[in-house]
């Protein structure tokens, strides 16, 4: 599988989550892991290109697919990804927990509808959860990011 | 290969089947994959209905022209099926064969009068939606089966699907398929259930929880059953 562009071999271990595997075996501890059953968002990532639950997944599901992470959104030392400096700007995160999270979901709710109405981000980011409850700010940064013009995702290359 | 394994469970979209793994409530000897299978992912047009394959993700359905134009009533009802992201990866069969009660596809199968094809080694065979959903969690499925294809007929009528829950994309409390004159209900018995719209709440016992005590989920099916037909 390519993690944020990089060709990784797949666990040995068959029942590893691909969350457990992105943090454990990869190192990639960016992707949280809060609640390990689909409900909080946390570890949300994109599976080529589509932003999918990494703990609904076993991490040999993603053979032969292409994964990208936070740690994908923008290199080091690379200008930040429009949606982490939308974040950024209008402060849409105070303890950080869920926003890797959000920031994955909402690079795949800007795919999906690049000119969002307040509906669809709603819809858009309902799927996660901050229990600091920061979604009034949350919501700017989504649409801070639509004016920064969000590409779909920009793919770490390596 | 599910003929020669004991206790072996199929796993297409895994956004239901991996929670329970993960809190060990299912604890399956065998997963077997499907992911892999090659053209068992098409949305198309089947005896005036729509056909979903195994593999066709729920947010795949949700963006079908096939589906939209055919059968309105089940692109409303995919949207309120847990989130997008969840949807990027579940599937319409999985949540069939699921058979989670309070889970909104299998009652519109149910409202709409669909089936669904299964496979084994022995054949193939259809199972219409009034046989298929057996119990919490069951359906008719023989172990060795795996439900290659759901069909949703047309919907020719008025329909709507109205649910109440905590939060949105949450497990309804309490749910209303119509399709013409044909209604079934979820998250209100064992398995989703047709109803009468004149009585909708005759023979219910729902269950009652930390969420919505009994006769509360019957007051939601009376509400939402006179919104689903005041149209």
């Amino acid at each position: 599988m390519k993690v944020n562009g990089v060709e990784r071999p797949a666990p040995s271990d068959t029942r590893r989550l691909l969350s457990d595997h992105l943090r454990h075996d990869l190192g990639l501890t960016g992707t949280h892991v809060g609640c390990e059953h689909g409900v909080c968002g946390c570890c949300t990532v994109l599976l080529d290109g589509a932003p999918v639950r990494s703990c609904l997944m076993l991490a040999v599901q993603a053979e032969g697919h292409e994964i990208t992470t936070i740690e994908g959104l923008a290199r080091d030392g690379a200008a930040l990804h429009p949606v982490q400096q939308a974040f950024h700007e209008c402060h849409g995160l105070q303890c950080g927990f869920c926003t890797p999270g959000f920031v994955m979901s909402v690079v795949g709710l800007l795919a999906q509808h690049p000119k969002p109405t307040e509906q669809e981000i709603e819809e858009g980011i309902a799927g996660n959860l901050c229990r600091c409850t920061g979604y009034a700010s949350i919501r700017r940064a989504v649409n801070r990011a639509v004016e920064l013009g969000a590409p779909a995702a920009r793919r770490a290359t390596s | 290969m599910l003929a020669s394994l004991e206790d072996a469970k199929v796993l297409a979209g895994g956004q239901s089947l991996i929670p329970l793994l993960n809190f060990r409530l299912a604890r399956p000897q065998h997963l077997v994959d499907i992911n892999r299978i090659a053209g068992l992912d098409r949305i198309y047009e089947r005896d005036g209905g729509v056909a979903v394959q195994a593999l066709a993700r729920q947010a795949d359905v949700e963006d079908s022209q096939h589906a939209a134009r055919i059968c309105p009533l089940l692109t409303s009802a995919i949207g309120l099926v847990a989130h997008r992201v969840i949807r990027n990866r579940g599937t319409v069969c999985g949540s069939l064969a699921h058979a989670d009660p309070a889970s909104e596809l299998p009652a519109v199968l149910l409202a709409l009068g669909g089936n669904v094809t299964v496979r084994s080694v022995r054949g193939e065979r259809l199972i219409a939606a009034e046989q298929l959903f057996t119990g919490v969690f069951e359906t008719a499925l023989a172990p060795d089966e795996v439900m290659v294809e759901a069909w949703f007929p047309e919907v020719v009528d008025r329909f709507a699907i109205l649910e109440e829950s905590r939060r949105h994309g949450d497990f309804a409390l309490a749910g209303v398929v119509r399709a013409g004159d044909s209604m079934a209900l979820f998250g209100v018995a064992p398995t989703p259930v047709r109803a009468d719209p004149q009585n909708p709440t005759a023979g219910l016992q729902p269950s009652a929880d930390l969420e919505a005590t009994a006769e509360f989920r019957l007051h939601l099916v009376r509400v939402l059953t006179d919104r689903a037909f005041a149209a």
